[in-house]
């Protein structure tokens, strides 16, 4: 009864930190260009920085 | 370099010829571009870009759109600006990082980043730095065409319910996979004697959790089965609504008396399966409509005025007040209606009307929006504007014809009307029959009748149609044809007949020179070498034929009439060469005039696309009836429709004469499918039972239009229909495996012998099997 007084919780914020991490990454337009992203990744400029913050791209 | 496989270094299509060609380039501006993108070391972009072979390549064009940027650019706060641009030439990543490279080495750009996906451009910059023309002016070089547009406008109502719905999704998703673990632990309890204390306590965590989530899972169901029980009418989102409700306040009931019952599980796990095929099914149209709107944006150009005091500037169409005089350069799209004040060309209304001659045009000719002037610049005084021109009038009539359309009820509907009342009378029967006529109490009378509703609740029957929908659409996207109506591909599986424009549908939209004897090399020659200095379609085309012609010096352009050079060749009409008026030729064609020789006739057509003649005979092998319904001359609509085997054909066929006709046949009970690509096609295209536009195509009959498709072949539209038929034919296999669970599960549910267990495996399995059934469909991948 113990183990589960602690593990419930314990799955219960771990899954909301997993959601709350989505729904971040969501805001701050990571999902907007998924086929840029895949391309991306094979040019090594170091001039790819992330958008200033505030900004929603479009 | 220079041999006839060389390929142009910067652009990659092949040299002919000509200056410049001794370095590899095909053209001043590729010659510019390159030695621009080497300047600033950035050649990498050769050795990584894949161009696509179908796209045309990114190519300088002399005069680009003077879209007046200022409009749209926003003042950010912190002294910065920000402007938004579609990007037309846009193929790899190779492509963004090179826009992306060249404008941030620009001084006073803060920012700039490319999406792939909508081939958009997002920059900031300050703006007493510089102004976005000069800042965008390398990118421009390079070959890439850039419109600004109003992210506003386009951050577009379908956009934000998007992302609404993927935020529903994700929180759903959370709380099932959470729910489900408590659930695992319940149902383990049972086999393991799990005391009612600790079944309580998870019972409990599980409602805190499913609860909250329910109630944002289900906003995008219960607004549209509301919307559509306050139009008297009932749809799949009802039964859904009263299923996902009814079965989280039975859990709750359950949960505060401690009873063994909870059914958490089931109602998050339903909303989240539900939630993922809306998402698709959103993002799949969603990307279509992106594409459209991305080929619209490109087309909007501005219009040159002339003012009174003798100063040019660039005004949208729209802003054009009648009375002004506008200038259209040669090789320019009209923007607006207007009668020619100035100057002699020649007029392409081939959108407008279906026509593949150039008319002549002189002061006085009339002008409509969306012709395009060919030979030389014109001046209008603009007679017409906005809903004042005939455009505007043929959208009327489009608009008009749509109505028709918009009666059509997807299957989905069908079966969700006599589906929800069913199971409504089912589960009230069964309360009914277990507490009057088995003399039950009412509460577990009222759980049974509870448990008739969740088994019946249309997870697998609402995610029948949305699957097959994003996996078919997604195919076809593939393929380059874009689904841009929910309903298009039910309606596509569904037609009997097809018929076709031909001015730019079955044909390529150009003239070609016609091999038939009454020319010989050598007049081929002379006249090429005349014709190289034209932008005239005929003369192009005659220039085509012979690609390593020396073209002539000091040619001189007589608009609407034909060229002339100092050594008395003259290349034009008949008129204009001196042949006495005698028989009008089936097709367009151009008279070499020689000093001592006598005059030589080249004639001319429109070529049918490449597979014109394949995709009719595939059609036919499809069952379907082929028709051809032209603007053109009838003589030469019969001369097209032998070429390609059509037997059925109409010539001479205005806007309205099209209408009548698919009116006609939809009033024979015939379901049409309408190809077409002008202006004057889009009330057809409308009108139609569906409808297909080629990309390159008038705007408002991409607009009209179900589907779109990409390319310069005709095959996709077979690809199309064999999809679409196969779509249906998943589409009503997934509605039997629904529906034959719900045969099995409901007596089940009736007898009082469902557990949440029994629920949740069958409505997952039953949604699982819809959903692999669907991904049959995938096949044909590239």
């Amino acid at each position: 009864m113990e183990t589960l007084l602690m593990l419930i919780p314990v799955a219960l914020i771990l899954g909301g930190l997993g959601l709350a991490g989505f729904l971040w990454s969501l805001r701050s337009g990571q999902f907007d260009d998924m086929d840029g992203a895949a391309q991306r990744i094979l040019f090594d400029d170091d001039d790819d920085a992330p958008p200033p913050p505030g900004h929603r791209q479009e | 370099m220079t041999g006839p496989a060389a390929l142009c270094r910067h652009c990659g299509t092949p040299l002919e010829g000509g200056s410049g060609a001794e370095e590899g380039f095909c053209c001043a501006g590729c010659a510019a571009a390159h030695h621009l993108i080497s300047a600033q070391g950035l050649d990498l972009y050769y050795r990584r870009r894949s161009l696509d072979p179908a796209a045309p390549p990114p190519r300088p064009e002399a005069e680009d759109t003077c879209a007046i940027l200022s409009d749209h650019v926003v003042p950010l706060p912190g002294g910065e600006a920000s402007l938004s641009l579609m990007v037309e030439g846009v193929q790899c990543g190779a492509c963004v990082w090179l826009i992306e490279s060249l404008l941030t080495r620009q001084p006073g750009v803060t920012w700039a980043r490319v999406n792939l996906t909508t081939r958009r451009l997002a920059l900031r910059f300050r703006p007493e730095g510089a102004d976005p023309d000069t800042i965008l002016a390398p990118v421009r070089a390079v070959g890439y065409r850039l419109v600004p547009f109003d992210p506003e406008r386009l951050e577009s109502e379908d956009h934000r319910r998007e992302r609404a719905l993927l935020r529903a999704m994700a929180v759903t998703g959370f709380a099932a996979g959470n729910v489900m673990l408590l659930s695992v632990s319940v149902w383990a309890g049972h086999a393991q004697g799990m005391g009612p204390a600790t079944r309580g306590l998870l019972h409990w965590v599980s409602a805190l959790v499913a609860l909250p989530a329910v109630v944002y899972g289900l906003r995008p169901f219960a607004a549209s089965a509301l919307a559509a029980l306050r139009a008297g009418r009932t749809n799949m989102d009802v039964p859904i609504t009263i299923g996902v409700v009814l079965t989280s306040a039975m859990s709750l009931w359950e949960t505060i008396h401690n009873g063994p019952h909870a059914y958490f599980d089931s109602a998050v796990s339903l909303l989240f399966f539900l939630l993922i095929g809306r998402y698709l099914e959103a993002r799949a149209r969603g990307r279509a409509r992106n594409a459209v709107e991305h080929l619209l944006a490109l087309d909007a150009r501005a219009v040159l005025v002339i003012d009174p005091d003798g100063s040019r500037r660039m005004v949208p169409p729209r802003r054009v007040a009648v009375g002004q005089t506008v200038l259209v350069a040669a090789g320019e799209r009209v923007g607006i209606d207007g009668l020619v004040t100035e100057g002699c060309s020649d007029v392409e209304s081939g959108l407008l009307t279906g026509e593949s001659v150039p008319v002549a045009a002189g002061p006085g000719s009339p002008l409509y929006a969306g012709t395009i002037n060919l030979t030389a610049p014109l001046r209008l005084r603009v007679s017409a504007v906005g809903e004042e021109t005939l455009l505007a009038g043929i959208v009327r009539m489009m608009e008009l014809a749509e109505q028709g359309r918009a009666r059509y009820v997807a299957l989905a509907e069908r079966v969700a009307r006599w589906y929800a009342p069913v199971v409504h009378l089912t589960a009230l029967s069964t309360f009914v029959g277990w507490s009057l006529l088995a003399g039950m109490a009412w509460q577990p009378a009222l759980l049974i009748a509870v448990s008739v509703l969740i088994v019946t609740c249309p997870c697998a029957l609402a995610l029948a149609v949305p699957v097959v929908q994003v996996v078919a659409s997604g195919r076809l996207m593939r393929r380059g044809v874009l689904v841009k109506s929910a309903t298009a591909l039910e309606r596509l599986a569904e037609i009997d007949h097809v018929v076709f424009d031909k001015t730019g549908t079955l044909t390529a939209g150009r003239p070609l020179l016609c091999q038939d004897g009454g020319w010989n090399a050598d007049d081929l020659a002379d006249a090429a070498a005349l014709a190289v200095r034209s932008t005239h379609p005929l003369a192009r085309a005659l220039a085509a034929a012979a690609p390593q012609v020396r073209p002539a010096e000091a040619v001189v352009e007589h608009p609407g009439l034909g060229l002339s050079s100092p050594d008395g060749v003259r290349l034009g009409s008949r008129a204009f060469v001196g042949v006495a008026d005698s028989d009008e030729g089936a097709g367009p064609d151009l008279w070499l005039a020689r000093p001592g020789r006598s005059p030589v006739c080249f004639s001319f057509a429109d070529s049918p696309r490449s597979d014109a003649a394949d995709t009719i005979a595939a059609l036919g092998r499809l069952g379907l009836s082929v028709e051809l319904l032209s603007g053109d001359r009838p003589a030469i609509a019969a001369g097209l429709a032998r070429v390609v085997g059509i037997t059925d054909w109409r010539g001479g066929s205005g806007p309205a004469a099209k209408v009548e006709r698919l009116t006609a046949l939809a009033a024979a009970g015939r379901r049409v499918l309408m190809v077409g690509d002008g202006l004057n096609d889009a009330p057809a295209l409308a009108a139609a039972h569906v409808s297909i536009s080629p990309a390159n195509g008038a705007d408002i009959s991409r607009a009209a239009a179900d589907l779109v498709f990409q390319g310069a072949r005709l095959a996709p539209l077979v690809e199309a229909i064999g999809v679409a038929r196969m779509a249906r034919s998943l589409t009503r296999q997934n509605f039997a495996l629904a529906l034959g669970y719900n045969l099995l599960a409901v007596p089940l549910a009736i007898g009082g012998v469902v557990t949440p267990l029994i629920a949740a495996i069958a409505m997952s399995a039953s949604s699982l099997l819809v959903i692999v059934n669907a991904l049959r469909l995938t096949g044909g991948r590239r």
